[in-house]
C-alpha cells in the first residue's frame, strides 16, 4: 500500500499504480495539488511503490 | 505540462518560468526595464515568485504588503506578513508595509462587518480595500507600475463567472494590462499564462517559503469554486483552461466579442475625495465605506 496526505487526510491506495490513477480513485483533482515525496516533487505518470508516503500540496488559492 | 506537452527537469524548469515571464512582459508590452515597478507581495506563493522572477529578470521591483488583520486561529495576516518580510530580507530587496487598521482604524473583518457588505464575509471588502490601497501607494510613491500575481487559474474563473451572468463591462475590461489613467499605475499581470500548479511548482522547486494555508475566508468562496470547475475540465482536456483564457483575449484584441470595442463606453470618473476613478455618481465604495465605517464606530 502507498499513502496520500492532504491537509489532515490520509488515502490508502494501492501500490503498483500511477500516481495519477490514484489520485482520481481518491477523488482528488490532479490539477489541484502537487505531489511530494520526502520534499521532491513526483510526476503524475510515476508508479507508485509500496510504503510511499506521498504529500500533497493544495494549490488553489483565492477568495 | 501536458498543456503544453512538455516535461523539464527542475534546473531546466526554473530557466524556463522567466524566460517565458520575459516573453509575457513584451508580448503584451508590461514594462520596461527603465520603468519602476511596485509589486503587490502577500506572502503566497504566486506573489513571492512574481516578485523572485522580475529581480531575477534585472528589473526595479520593490513590493508592498498590505496587513488585513485576518486572523482565523492562524494568524493569518500575521505569517503572511513574516513570510514577506523574510523573503525581501533575505534578498535584500525594498519592501512597503501598509496595516490597513492602523491606516482605516479597524481591520478588514470589523470593516465588512459594520458595512454590512458582502453577505457576511469580509471578501468583498477585503478585495476593495487592496484594489484602493494598491492604487493608493502606487499612485503616492511615484510607481510606473503595479504588478500582481494573479495566474491564469485567477484569470480563467474571474472570466468564467463574467461570462455566466454576461458582465460585458467587466469582459472589456479584462486582460493582462490595465493602461494607467488618470494618476493611476497601470496594472499589469505577468504570470497570467502560468497555471496556478505550475507556480506552485516554481516556488517550491526554488525553495520560496510562502504561506500553505489559505486564508481563512476563502473556504466556499465563488473563486474557488469556479477554479475546481475549470480543473475538473483540464484533467479531462489538457489545456482547456489556457485555451478558454487566450481564445477570449483574441477575441477581445479582434474585436470578435458581442461587447463594443470602445472602453470609453464604460462610465468612469475620479473619486471626489480620493482620486482614484469610480463608477458611482459620488464617492468610491472604498471611500464610503471607511466614512460608513468611522459613523458607526464609538468614540472615546
Amino acid at each position: 500500500m502507498a499513502k496520500l496526505i492532504l491537509r489532515n487526510k490520509e488515502f490508502d491506495v494501492s501500490a503498483g499504480m500511477t500516481l495519477l490513477a490514484a489520485l482520481k480513485k481518491a477523488n482528488i483533482i490532479p490539477e489541484s495539488v502537487i505531489a511530494t515525496r520526502a520534499g521532491e516533487m513526483v510526476l503524475e505518470d510515476e508508479i507508485l511503490k509500496d510504503g510511499d508516503v506521498i504529500k500533497l500540496i493544495a494549490v488553489i488559492s483565492g477568495g | 505540462m501536458r498543456q503544453h506537452k512538455l516535461a523539464l527537469c527542475k534546473e531546466h524548469y526554473l530557466e524556463w518560468i522567466p524566460e517565458q515571464t520575459e516573453r509575457f512582459i513584451k508580448k503584451y508590452a508590461m514594462f520596461t526595464k527603465a520603468e519602476k515597478i511596485l509589486v503587490a507581495v502577500s506572502g503566497g506563493k504566486d506573489s513571492l515568485a512574481l516578485w523572485d522572477i522580475l529581480t531575477r529578470l534585472g528589473y526595479q521591483a520593490d513590493g508592498m504588503y498590505i496587513g488585513l488583520g485576518i486572523d482565523g486561529g492562524i494568524e493569518y495576516s500575521d505569517e503572511s506578513k513574516r513570510l514577506t518580510e523574510k523573503f525581501a530580507n533575505e534578498h535584500n530587496l525594498k519592501l512597503h508595509i501598509v496595516d490597513v487598521e492602523k491606516e482605516y482604524g479597524q481591520p478588514i473583518p470589523v470593516l465588512a462587518h459594520v458595512s454590512h457588505r458582502g453577505k457576511g464575509k469580509p471578501c468583498a471588502v477585503c478585495g476593495l480595500a487592496k484594489r484602493h490601497e494598491m492604487n493608493r501607494i502606487a499612485r503616492d510613491l511615484g510607481y510606473d507600475v503595479l504588478a500582481t500575481g494573479h495566474n491564469l487559474d485567477d484569470e480563467a474563473a474571474v472570466l468564467f463567472g463574467n461570462t455566466l451572468v454576461w458582465e460585458s463591462e467587466y469582459l472589456l475590461r479584462q486582460g493582462p494590462v490595465l493602461p494607467a489613467r488618470d494618476g493611476l499605475a497601470r496594472k499589469v499581470k505577468p504570470l497570467c499564462r502560468f497555471y496556478e500548479r505550475e507556480m506552485a511548482a516554481y516556488s517550491i522547486a526554488r525553495g520560496i517559503e510562502y504561506i500553505y494555508e489559505e486564508c481563512p475566508f476563502a473556504e466556499g468562496s465563488q473563486s474557488i469554486y469556479y477554479k475546481e470547475l475549470l480543473n475538473q475540465m483540464e484533467t479531462a482536456r489538457p489545456g482547456a483552461k489556457l485555451t478558454f483564457y487566450l481564445r477570449f483575449l483574441e477575441a477581445r484584441k479582434n474585436g470578435n466579442l458581442f461587447i463594443e470595442k470602445n472602453t470609453a463606453a464604460a462610465h468612469l470618473h475620479p473619486c471626489p475625495k480620493c482620486g482614484q476613478l469610480t463608477s458611482t455618481d459620488d464617492f468610491c465604495s472604498f471611500c464610503r465605506l471607511i466614512e460608513k465605517a468611522a459613523a458607526s464606530t464609538p468614540t472615546g
